[in-house]
């Protein structure tokens, strides 16, 4: 027990608080709050804007499709073929994500990807491609292919609580399907399906690894800006402006975990 | 369902959609480490130079040495708390599993941030090696190993085994590594499982660092030889794929049909 509490207060706990700490301190080591203030600047205002904008459209996005591929699999038997490698391969593309995807779509919609030249072959455009995959619309469809594996995963569990029983009941008492969906089971499913996507939004906010790779110049959006400040030492005071950022993102994805946990509650009262 | 044609028919339909929009990236890969630049004539080049270049060799060990490093970590630190904590002190269950599912809440990101200070002391006493990485990783999969510990603790009567093992006159230390642990067995597998993965994917860190494991050499590749990273890309998703493959046909065999 004890070895377990030092060890995460070490390597957890006190990462955590220096950044907190140094969030609120000046370059002498005082406290102020320059650093923080920093962060309503321009720069990593745009910066938190496109984040946001990122992970609210890659959760979205993601979510509805995630809940539908879900949905898709839950109405197949347990033990088919189509429900084991729809889970297993969701479980790898969850949680193996970063560097690989990027490469992936690289190849797939990058400069002489396969899809950008068949594309050209197909229409004579011209080969080299266009970067918007190394632009925002890009990383979104890049998140979307780990988003919508999380959502399945995450949500699996909510439509299986979904009991045929209720649906009997429904129609017995002369529900139409319509009615079932509209009335039943959409409210049930619907904090589960709010709360994953919330869980889906913080994932896409703090993920870097894909970003980073696909990314490698410029820093559009938060956790690009965390990297820059981190790893540039010409301008002064910048590394420091990291833990600033950092903060931020602390507070962003706690804000909406706590949210998570609350609609995870609610969804159990039903759906465990 | 409803069993109808069209509905068959729509969610076969949708079922290839998704299945096109997960393949296609991967068939790139593949198209993309096969093909030579330019000309696009089809070699196996990049494959088979793959292990010749010694900076990778390098990172794939470093890597490789890191997942077990974790592993043990891992291992080491959790079960026999997790097991105390149940038998002894579960006041404290709730704290440890606050901690345990924390580095889902503070981002791998953050905790880069604010470790130099830890790290300039981690460095001083053991030295500045890419396998002190092995720290970080141990919280980076703390939540995921808690999760399958804690499903194959409750899973046994850990409180009724520990008693019929100290009456017998085992002591704690014996209760634990010889009576608790092979019960749970195929929990500290999966977390295992897991563990090697989320290490072997791992690049924020290691990145920021600046040390030289597996992906950050794959980005490092990606600049000088295409083909090659692409290939070492490929090559590392289906690895994950096939280990976390064993670990699902493991959690069936744990969990018999139907029940969650």
């Amino acid at each position: 027990m004890l070895p377990f509490l030092v060890f995460v207060g070490i390597f957890l706990l006190v990462p955590t608080v220096t950044v907190v700490v140094g969030a609120f301190q000046s370059d002498d080591g005082g406290f102020s709050l320059d650093r923080v203030r920093a962060l309503t600047d321009e720069t990593p205002m745009r910066a938190l804007r496109e984040s946001m904008l990122l992970s609210f459209s890659s959760a979205a996005v993601g979510s509805v499709l995630g809940a539908l591929l879900a949905y898709l699999v839950v109405t197949a038997p347990p033990t088919s073929v189509i429900r084991r490698t729809v889970t297993a391969v969701c479980g790898v593309l969850a949680q193996f994500g970063g560097v690989t995807l990027a490469f992936a779509w690289m190849a797939t919609l990058g400069f002489g990807g396969l899809v950008t030249n068949l594309l050209a072959d197909a229409f004579g455009r011209d080969d080299s491609g266009s970067a918007w995959l190394y632009e925002l619309p890009g990383l979104v469809l890049v998140y979307t292919y780990f988003q919508i594996p999380l959502m399945v995963i995450v949500f699996l569990p909510a439509l299986e609580g979904l009991r045929p029983q209720w649906r009997e009941a429904a129609v017995n008492l002369g529900a139409s399907t319509r009615q079932y969906w509209f009335q039943v089971a959409l409210p049930l499913l619907r904090p589960a399906f709010l709360g994953s996507a919330l869980l889906l939004f913080a994932n896409a906010f703090a993920a870097y690894a894909t970003a980073a790779a696909l990314v490698s110049q410029g820093a559009p959006i938060t956790p690009l800006l965390i990297r820059s400040a981190l790893t540039s030492e010409i301008v002064l005071g910048q590394a420091n402006f990291g833990y600033a950022l950092a903060l931020q993102m602390v507070v962003v994805v706690a804000v909406v975990m706590t949210l998570y946990a609350w609609l995870l509650k609610r969804t159990s009262r039903w759906l465990s | 369902m409803t069993g109808s044609v069209s509905w068959r028919v729509l969610r076969g339909v949708l079922l290839l959609a998704f299945a096109a929009f997960f393949v296609l990236p991967l068939l790139a890969l593949l198209d993309f480490s096969t093909k030579v630049p330019g000309t696009g004539e089809r070699t196996g080049e990049a494959w088979r130079t793959l292990l010749d270049d010694p900076a990778l060799t390098e990172a794939i060990k470093t890597s490789v040495l890191l997942a077990v490093l974790t592993v043990v970590g891992m291992v080491v630190l959790l079960v026999p708390t997790m097991i105390w904590v149940r038998l002894r002190v579960p006041r404290a269950s709730r704290l440890v599993e606050f901690l345990c599912l924390l580095p889902l809440t503070i981002p791998a990101l953050v905790i880069v941030v604010g470790m130099k200070g830890v790290y300039a002391w981690v460095d001083y006493f053991i030295g500045d090696s890419a396998l002190t990485l092995t720290f970080v990783y141990v919280v980076l999969v703390l939540p995921y190993a808690y999760r399958a510990l804690d499903a194959s603790l409750s899973s046994i009567d850990a409180v009724t085994l520990a008693e019929a093992a100290r009456s017998l006159g085992a002591g704690w230390l014996t209760v634990i590594v010889r009576v608790i642990t092979p019960n749970i067995w195929a929990g500290v597998l999966s977390a295992a499982f897991i563990a090697v993965a989320l290490v072997l994917g791992e690049y924020t860190i290691a990145s920021l660092q600046n040390y030289e494991t597996l992906q950050v050499v794959i980005v490092l590749l990606g600049k000088s030889d295409a083909p090659q990273s692409m290939a070492l890309s490929l090559a590392a998703i289906l690895f994950a794929a096939v280990l976390l493959l064993l670990l699902s046909l493991l959690d069936r065999r744990r969990r018999p049909s139907g029940k969650k």
